[in-house]
């Protein structure tokens, strides 16, 4: 006998109240613990994989959908620029890397991105098989690519044009898959790899029979959709995205600045959820504190035999405080599990949407927080009770039965 | 030996309880006779440490309970002193063996389960140490309250109204096994009542 089985004893007395109790509270830390791990994820591994780059130039359009199509290959591209902005950006002062990418097409719902192999090195890839990709219409696989198609090293595969997976196959031009990255915990994973002149070669063939002019004229006019630029100076973010805005046909994006307008704008509805959340933790004290409360009418006589076999008040204090901390505990940390839970049932969604990748293996440090705010909610709401119990006038409860 | 001089008490501003001097002997069996309100369960509480008389002395086995403040008191009477209540007041969602134990740990006395069982298997419900008080019947649970009140072998056992509500041979056994107990621990017994059915087991009475 302890102070914890006898406080957990009573909690058992009582199956209504306690699983009430830590129902209210495991829903309220469940939700904050969810939102912590999701959120948290995201914001890393959105973070991990704007790293470097300080600026996306592409067509005029919207700069969220500029950086979303861009970095993370998460929307539809605002369009296309010609080829000679690649370099006249690469030799400006302000630009040390300037990394010109070519997108347009999928494959299976995975985006397949023209990049020369400064983008795989700005990734730091790893190849797990296979080589990097050198003539056209050889590819590259990122790592959850390969994993979900089965498609390895030799296999051969048509790219289908747009980003839905939907769109008209280039089966005329099929790549073969000639290396598969190791993981990179980075967009890289979900995407497939080609150079720029596989884009273009797919593009040109699908235009259909055309003469050495033709074929010149296309040449000419070659495009690509995006360049991510990393400055080679603080100076750079106050001169060149002013310098590239004022060119008619180029628009440059912050992703730190458009990312946090995106946190901003969904950063409501996570408060929400938030405050949400710490409505139902107040509502566990309540219930914790109701639970304590009305119990110690039908208590009393056994706080009072406690009394006569040797409990002192602070003892009965202490008896009382301990149930709102034994339910508050128990109740954070099924808390805990069940966020974890979701975060990971949220994962195996978002994975099988090609998106984000979440999983319910991480822990943070937050959640320490989680639990001692849940503790002192069990200690605020055993208070009063605890109080009554150490006032308890034992000579007379006795005498009265 | 139990000593008390010029005690009284009150509650509220009426009068409970007076008594000017009384003595008992390490050992004795002690009848406290009255009608009920003459303060029988106030000289109990007060001899247990539960009340602190308004004035008056209190020596329990040489201890001076006016002097024991506090949690000491609270320890002094987990260590001496075994109450068994007329309404017994078992605790309901804890089996027979964690009563005793919950004696035990209340007392801050080492949790021996051979204590715990030797108590038991004296009082004859060694075999009900699974069950929960509301298994048993009456006369089960008065044993258990006994066991619960000498587990941690008190000098003094005190009982308040054991017999009421009983009927002849019922009343019999719950005197024969607190004495039992009584003798078996050679602690003091007193035992309060306003039952005459009992006096005949008791050499000494006290009136109030």
């Amino acid at each position: 006998m302890n102070l914890a089985s006898l406080s957990a004893g009573y909690l058992r007395a009582r199956p209504l109240q306690t699983t009430l109790s830590l129902l209210l509270l495991a829903l309220g830390a469940g939700t904050i613990v969810t939102l912590l791990l999701v959120v948290g994820q995201l914001e890393s591994r959105m973070g991990r994989d704007a790293r470097g780059i300080d600026l996306v130039v592409g067509a005029k359009g919207s700069p969220m959908q500029l950086i979303l199509s861009g970095i993370y290959h998460a929307d539809a591209p605002t369009g296309n620029i010609p080829l000679a902005a690649v370099g006249t950006l690469q030799k400006n002062r302000f630009v040390r890397k300037a990394i010109p990418l070519a997108l347009g097409d999928s494959w299976k719902g995975y985006r397949i991105v023209g990049a020369g192999r400064e983008y795989l090195e700005h990734y730091g890839t790893e190849f797990s098989s296979g080589k990097a990709h050198e003539k056209p219409m050889e590819a590259v696989l990122g790592y959850e690519v390969a994993a979900r198609t089965g498609v390895g090293v030799g296999g051969r595969f048509a790219g289908a044009h747009g980003i839905g997976g939907e769109g008209n196959e280039h089966a005329e031009a099929p790549y073969t898959v000639v290396g598969v990255l190791a993981r990179n915990d980075s967009v890289l994973d979900r995407l497939v790899l080609t150079s720029i002149e596989s884009v273009w070669h797919v593009h040109e063939e699908h235009q259909g029979p055309q003469d050495e002019q033709d074929r010149k004229a296309m040449r000419d006019d070659r495009e690509v959709t995006v360049v991510l630029v990393q400055y080679a100076s603080p100076l750079a973010a106050a001169m060149l995205p002013r310098q590239i805005n004022s060119q008619s046909e180029l628009q440059a994006a912050s992703p730190a600045y458009e990312t946090a307008r995106l946190f901003r704008i969904v950063g409501a509805g996570i408060e929400a959820l938030r405050a949400f959340a710490a409505v139902l933790i107040v509502a566990a004290g309540l219930s914790v504190f109701i639970a304590l409360y009305t119990a110690l009418e039908e208590r009393r006589y056994d706080l009072a035999v406690m009394r006569t076999l040797g409990a002192s008040p602070a003892r009965l204090f202490g008896l009382l405080l301990a149930e709102g901390l034994v339910l508050a505990l128990a109740g954070a940390l099924l808390g805990l599990a069940l966020g974890h839970a979701l975060a990971a049932a949220l994962g195996a969604w978002l994975e099988a949407q090609q998106q984000y990748p979440v999983s319910g293996l991480v822990f943070r440090i937050e959640e320490l927080w989680v639990l001692a705010v849940a503790l002192g909610v069990g200690l605020v709401a055993s208070l009063i009770p605890a109080w009554r119990a150490y006032r308890t006038d034992v000579s007379r409860t006795l005498a009265q039965g | 030996m139990i000593a008390v001089r010029n005690l009284a008490h009150s509650y509220d501003g009426s009068r409970a309880l007076a008594l000017a001097q009384w003595e008992a002997a390490a050992g004795s069996r002690w009848l406290v006779l009255g009608p009920s309100g003459c303060g029988k369960t106030t000289l109990l509480h007060i001899l247990a440490g539960l009340i602190r008389p308004a004035a008056g002395e209190v020596s329990v086995f040489q201890t001076d309970l006016l002097s024991l403040k506090g949690s000491r008191l609270d320890q002094w009477r987990g260590n001496n002193v075994g109450i068994v209540l007329q309404a017994l007041h078992l605790v309901p969602h804890l089996s027979v063996r964690d009563n005793l134990r919950l004696a035990q740990y209340l007392a801050r006395a080492p949790q021996h389960d051979a204590a715990v069982d030797e108590a038991l298997g004296a009082l004859g419900v060694a075999d009900k140490a699974a069950r929960r008080p509301h298994q048993l019947s009456q006369g089960e649970q008065q044993r258990v309250a006994v066991a619960r009140a000498v587990v941690n072998r008190p000098k003094l056992l005190l009982a308040d109204e054991p017999t009421a509500s009983l009927d002849d041979a019922a009343a019999a056994r719950a005197v024969e096994l607190l004495i039992g107990a009584a003798e078996r621990r050679q602690a003091t017994l007193v035992v309060a009542t306003h039952d005459s059915r009992v006096k005949r087991y008791f050499s000494n009475t006290l009136q109030l």
